[in-house]
């Protein structure tokens, strides 16, 4: 105790020991979930606005609701739908795998690999039923 | 120097112990069927005319579940950028000007939408 109080007292300070981070070790898959959760939150939060853009334009009149339809049915619209449904639906996979996982289960490897897997897989077809039948509600494509 | 008593009564660095973590663990798990009813809303009105979306949006069953899920995802939200903010930024002047960003844009959004969904309720 007494030489690091001396240490801290005199002369210049040395850099702390820093545990190795990300990039020493192997990518994993529930490595790129991890940090795709984090993603897909992030732009989640930020995809909150078109919501927030579209109970706007809803409840402003139809002139509004119009330019939002106009919008979400251009290509760029659908691209960003497309993207913000898959987000939310990955997100909400993988919370839930995250709940799993903090009650305790699930982490023998060959579980945690397929609750993993099961996040990506699931996401994606949810994704293209979500959209399947918004295009039978809609009346099929146009 | 902390006793480990002591570390315990101040609750650790941010004085609030597991609260955020609980919080955002709660607010997780009624996301899951929050956001399905969301979702399911969102295709029921695709396509509707804009008098149509109006009357559902505003219907009391529909417009409970949107605000639920509203307040339910902002709170979430807002932890969640809190908890990101806190991992990379380490400036402290631009630490705290992003913990603010995070509370304004949080409430606006939050408020905004919810203002809407009201609007659509009461039909003022």
């Amino acid at each position: 105790m007494a030489e690091l109080d001396a240490g801290s007292a005199a002369g210049p300070r040395r850099p702390r020991p820093l545990s190795p981070h990300l990039q020493i070790y192997r990518p994993m898959l529930t490595t790129m979930m991890s940090i795709v959760h984090r993603i897909t939150g992030a732009a989640l939060y930020f995809g909150m606005l078109l919501i927030a853009w579209w109970l706007i334009a809803a409840a402003s009149g139809p002139n509004a609701y119009a330019y939002v339809e106009w919008f979400m049915g251009s290509w760029i619209g659908r691209l960003v739908l497309f993207g913000y449904t898959w987000a939310l639906l990955h997100h909400m996979l993988g919370g839930i795998r995250h709940l799993i996982w903090d009650l305790g289960s699930g982490f023998e490897p060959a579980e945690r690999e397929f609750l993993t897997l099961a996040t990506i897989v699931g996401s994606i077809s949810l994704t293209f039923i979500v959209f399947v039948v918004g295009y039978l509600a809609m009346g099929g494509p146009r | 120097m902390l006793t480990a008593a002591r570390r315990v009564r101040g609750l650790g660095a941010a004085h609030s112990g597991t609260a955020t973590f609980w919080h955002q663990r709660i607010t997780s798990v009624a996301g899951v069927p929050l956001t399905l009813a969301a979702v399911i809303i969102v295709i029921a009105l695709l396509g509707r005319s804009h008098a149509a979306v109006v009357q559902i949006l505003g219907s009391p069953l529909v417009a409970i579940l949107m605000l639920l899920f509203i307040v339910n995802t902002a709170y979430h939200m807002w932890i969640g950028m809190q908890e990101i903010i806190l991992d990379y930024v380490h400036e402290e002047k631009l630490k705290l000007l992003s913990l603010m960003a995070n509370t304004f844009f949080v409430f606006a959004v939050g408020f905004a939408a919810a203002y809407a969904i009201l609007k659509l309720s009461f039909g003022v």
